[in-house]
């Protein structure tokens, strides 16, 4: 089977977006476009686990094609590695169904298999998992009451870096904030294959009670267009963008 | 797990009583009790045709299918049982029309570390050092990781106190990413060593799981991990005699379990001979220091050499 490249966005956010278009919809978009959205919303300590404006957190994944999750600060390293590698392992799971589908007809899925095939193609789907490459971009929410939070989410992101890069194949992180200065995303740090202590510095926090996390996304998803000239390209075969779509 | 309370679908609570017919095997389980839960999915004791098993259910069927592909694996590796024994594997349409994957495996009955060694004395140290360290060399040599090696994990099974792995979900082959990990036991969280699956990764979590035995509600990082952890080793007075090997783990100088299972024996040996010497030379004062160092060693000597005519 080819190797491929698996794109996502990983949008970290505390609150409800409340400027321009809505998120699912961009979300939706950014699925279309073969970029998965992967959403975590960061729970105050105070609040429950089901909170009120962070409703969107489930709508924006389930449209994006990916994993959400509600969490407390204390847990995010773990919860932000886990999400990204779940989300994985469901795209691959839903390109190896969609083959399945050709081979089998169209009923077919991984859960009408019965264990012991299903176990097979797991293998598969896990060795893929391994050994795929991988584009993370990583969307943070830096409006005001996300300042407590950032020293976390910036600890949670180098670990991140950690878990990936254990991995057999390849990856590439960037980092971009909204609402940026003048444009919907602003960037923190470009392409790269490692995040690490100094390229995690967030620039200042916005304040004024914005959240523009539709347009954020919308953003977001152009910069994989442009990075998809650069990164791996020495080593890529022809064609293999379509491998995943 | 802390995060487990965090984690969002908890999937589903099965009464005590309720009747599990799997779709494909037709086998049909009688719910006795919540054994607990996890990340992914709750175990429960269970019952077929009047013996125990437990049970593992959960809605997230691509997980489960990884961990039974890992305990498929294991029941391949050589000798002993690693893992728990795998009795069925099957699919449970719930009376709402959802579907669950369950697993069956054998019920194992014990006792935590942490308890075992309060009540029967320090001396059992070594031993379950040398009966871990020694899976752990069967493991690796056969191309896997334990990965999530921690204190939940393993139970002391009773006469003979034997140490068994009851859950082996976080299995990795060697030279992948670790597949799941628990921070106070990830040689990651510490700043001291990748997640790339090596045999000293789980030689790290090793260490990590007997210091948590004196450290019930474990311990903070901090800048200096490593003064850290070795100051934490430091002050536990029943593991002096190992200090040196667990300090040699933690920085990762181990390149298989088999040579970390030599020096332990080394010192086991080494902590007799010494403390044999001694006693001649005063008898009086050091009697409870020859039955107590004498018990160790003969223990976990024993232990080995019994283990070796297997």
């Amino acid at each position: 089977m080819k190797k491929g490249t698996l794109k996502q966005i990983l949008l970290i956010t505390d609150g409800c977006s409340n400027k321009g278009e809505d998120p699912a919809a961009t979300a939706a978009l950014a699925n279309q476009q073969g970029i998965t959205v992967n959403v975590i919303g960061i729970l105050d300590d105070d609040q429950t686990e089901d909170p009120q404006g962070l409703e969107e957190v489930e709508e924006i994944a389930l449209s994006g094609g990916g994993v959400s999750q509600l969490v407390y600060k204390q847990s995010l390293s773990q919860t932000v590695q886990m999400v990204t590698k779940q989300a994985m392992t469901q795209t691959l799971q839903g390109f190896v169904n969609k083959e399945l589908k050709q081979i089998l007809g169209s009923n077919q899925s991984l859960e009408d298999l019965e264990p012991e095939k299903r176990g097979e193609i797991m293998e598969v789907v896990e060795d893929m998992g391994e050994t795929c490459d991988l584009e993370v971009l990583v969307l943070v929410d830096t409006s005001a009451s996300m300042h407590d939070k950032l020293p976390t989410v910036k600890e949670a992101l180098i670990d991140l870096s950690i878990s990936l890069n254990a991995r057999i194949g390849r990856n590439r992180f960037c980092i971009f904030n909204f609402p940026g200065k003048r444009k919907d995303i602003q960037k923190v740090f470009d392409w790269s294959p490692k995040l690490d202590e100094v390229s995690t510095i967030f620039p200042e926090l916005t304040s004024g009670g914005i959240t523009p996390t539709g347009p954020a996304i919308r953003g977001a998803m152009y910069q994989f267009g442009k990075n998809y000239l650069r990164s791996f390209k020495d080593e890529d075969e022809p064609g293999m963008e379509e491998a995943w779509n | 797990m802390k995060m487990n309370q965090e984690w969002k679908k908890h999937g589903i609570e099965l009464r005590p009583g309720m009747r599990i017919k799997g779709k494909w095997h037709k086998k049909s389980y009688v719910i006795k009790r919540k054994l607990g839960s996890g990340a992914i999915g709750a175990v429960y004791l269970c019952e077929l045709n009047g013996k125990q098993a437990a049970l593992k259910i959960s809605d997230k069927g691509t997980s489960m299918t990884v961990e039974v592909n890992v305990l498929k694996s294991l029941k391949k590796v050589q000798g002993n049982r690693l893992g728990p024994y795998l009795l069925d594997v099957d699919d449970w349409i719930s009376p709402h029309g959802t579907i669950y994957s369950f697993y069956v495996m054998e019920y194992l009955r014990g006792e935590t570390m942490t308890s075992f060694i309060n009540h029967h004395g320090r001396e059992w140290i070594g031993v379950f050092m040398l009966q871990l360290l020694e899976d752990l060399e069967r493991l690796h040599h056969s191309g896997w990781v334990f990965g999530d090696l921690k204190t939940e994990n393993l139970l002391i099974l009773h006469s003979p106190p034997r140490i068994r792995w009851v859950d082996v979900g976080g299995t990795t082959q060697i030279g992948r990413a670790i597949k799941e990990y628990t921070e106070f036991y990830d040689r990651g969280y510490w700043g001291l060593g990748s997640r790339r699956a090596e045999p000293s990764y789980d030689l790290f979590a090793f260490v990590m799981v007997f210091l948590h035995v004196y450290y019930p509600k474990r311990f903070e990082k901090s800048i200096q991990s490593e003064k850290t952890i070795f100051k934490k080793i430091d002050d536990v007075k029943s593991l002096s005699p190992y200090s040196y090997l667990l300090k040699k783990a933690i920085l990762g100088k181990y390149q298989s379990s088999y040579q970390m299972k030599q020096e332990l024996i080394d010192v086991l040996y080494r902590v007799q001979n010494r403390r044999r010497s001694k006693n001649k030379k005063k008898r009086k004062n050091t009697a409870p220091f020859i039955v107590e160092a004498g018990g160790i060693t003969i223990l976990a000597v024993s232990y080995y050499l019994f283990s070796l005519l297997l």
